[in-house]
Parts: structure tokens; sequence; C-alpha cells
């Protein structure tokens, strides 16, 4: 009975945040209502167990990512209010619409038609205290995926240095500028 | 009532549907950003259930590297907005034709 009404109370504020995220105006109201989003996933995680899950994704995903996004747009000065109706290409919007209802019908479809339980082995051994989840996830990580788990380091360092080069400002185009602005 | 898997995969579904849509009509760069990171969290949710279903850590696993990937996905992402938008103020997707050969 908790478990529905978890389930529902938090479906019903993935399904808002994310409607918000797409139909709000402002970039600003997108990036708040994908925290929300991202709240009811992490309530959702733990409904399913999944402790340590629930716990980084609202460390990385609501603390890290959304204000990195929200940096962004202080920073650029793009929070204006887009304008959703003339910014869509009349074609845009059908395929828009083909996409959606297209792949809905699908998905859903096929989670109805294939509704028999999945087979599989029981790794897990039953239901998991938060302890025991993080300790069955660090023994998954550092065994069976140590390999990938040192490439994402890799990832990661990257992805920092990709950042700092593409947010740099390069130093010939700042000079052409200022050429640029002599010669007017 | 009880909230089986399908329950929880129609949800994955339906964000990842929000998700792409999103992706379509939206031309600020940052909000299709954004909708890409719903699309991700739609999938993942289904991964997380699929986990609790067959009781393999396996798909929680994949989660954990998913997130990772966003994460270096949105700091390159938000790093060629930012170079675009500096160099193109107020510049939207579709203004971004610049490498049509």
């Amino acid at each position: 009975m908790v478990d529905t009404l978890v389930f529902i109370v938090a479906a019903a504020i993935c399904l808002t945040g994310a409607l918000g995220v797409i139909l709000a105006r402002n970039p600003v109201h997108s990036a708040l209502m994908l925290v929300m989003t991202l709240f009811g996933i992490a309530v959702l995680f733990v409904a399913q167990e999944a402790h340590f899950l629930a716990a980084v994704q609202v460390i990385v995903y609501a603390g890290a990512i959304v204000v990195l996004f929200l940096f962004v747009i202080m920073l650029l000065g793009v929070d204006r209010a887009q304008n959703l109706e003339l910014s869509i290409l009349p074609i845009q919007r059908w395929a828009a619409l083909v996409f959606a209802t297209g792949s809905l019908i699908l998905l859903v479809g096929l989670i109805m038609v294939v509704n028999e339980p999945v087979t599989g082995a029981e790794a897990m051994g039953g239901a998991a205290s938060g302890d025991e989840n993080v300790r069955l996830l660090a023994r998954s990580l550092f065994s069976d995926y140590v390999y990938a788990f040192e490439l994402t380091s890799l990832l990661l360092v990257i992805a920092v240095i990709g950042a700092v080069v593409l947010a740099r400002k390069p130093k010939e185009i700042q000079g052409a500028v200022v050429e640029e602005l002599g010669d007017n | 009532m009880e909230i089986t898997t399908g329950w929880y995969l129609v949800l994955g579904a339906l964000l990842f549907v929000i998700g792409g849509t999103g992706l379509l009509i939206r031309r600020n760069p940052l909000v299709m950003l954004m909708c890409v990171e719903l699309m991700l969290n739609g999938v993942n949710l289904s991964f997380v259930a699929f986990a609790r279903q067959l009781g393999d850590i396996g798909g929680q696993t994949v989660v954990f590297f998913v997130l990772v990937v966003a994460a270096a996905e949105v700091v390159v992402g938000l790093g060629l907005v930012v170079a675009i938008l500096r160099r193109q103020p107020g510049a939207t997707a579709d203004d971004l034709s610049a490498l049509r050969g």
C-alpha cells in the first residue's frame, strides 16, 4: 500500500517536472523543473532498494549538473523567454508529434505485450539493506567492471580538458576583433 | 494494486518520450541538453527496475556508468554552448548551420 502511494506520488512529480522542462519558456524554470524530476527519480530508486544510486543521483545530478546548467544560463544571460509559437519550424512540430505518439505506442505496447516475468540469475540474493546494496555495487564495480571503471576516470579527464579548451577565450580571435574595431 | 516492474518501465518510457519530444521542439541548446538528461533518466529507471526484478546488481552498475558519462557529456556540451554563444550571442540550434557544406 505504501509502495503504491510512493510510486504514484513520485511518478506524478517526475512527469510534472519532465513536462515543465520542455514547456517552460524560461531556461531557468526548465532547469528547476529538471531538479524536480531528478528528485522524483531518486525517490523511485530508494523504493527499488538502489540506495547508493539515489544518493549519487541527488549529489551528482541535482548538486552538480543542474548547478552547472544554471551557471551557464546566468553567465551567458540566455535566460530570456523563448516564444514557443514562433520558434518552431512547421515540419518540426509534425516530426515531434509523429515521434512522440509512435515511440509511446511502441514502448508501452511492447511493455504490455511482453508482460511475462523475465528469467535471470538471482545474483543479489533477496531484499538488501542500504549497506548491503553499497557492498554489492562496490564488489560488482571493482571486480567485474573494473576496466570500465578505470576507463571512466580517463573519460572524465578528457571531458575536463575538453571543457577547458572549448570554453577558453582564444587569443587570436580577441586580437582579430581588436584589429577590426581599430580599422573601423 | 501492486506496483510491478511494468509500471516502472512505463514511467521510464514516458520520461524518454517526453525528453525526445522536447529535443525536437525546443531550439535553445541548453534546454535541448536538459532533454537529453531526461531521456537518460528514463533509461536509468528501466535499468534499476530490471535490476530489482532479476535480482542482479549489474543493472545498477550500468546506471552508475551512465551517470558518469552523462556528467562528462554535459561538461563538454556546455563548453560547446559557451564557445558558440560567445561568438554568436542568442544563437539557437537552427543558427548553427555554419558547418553545412
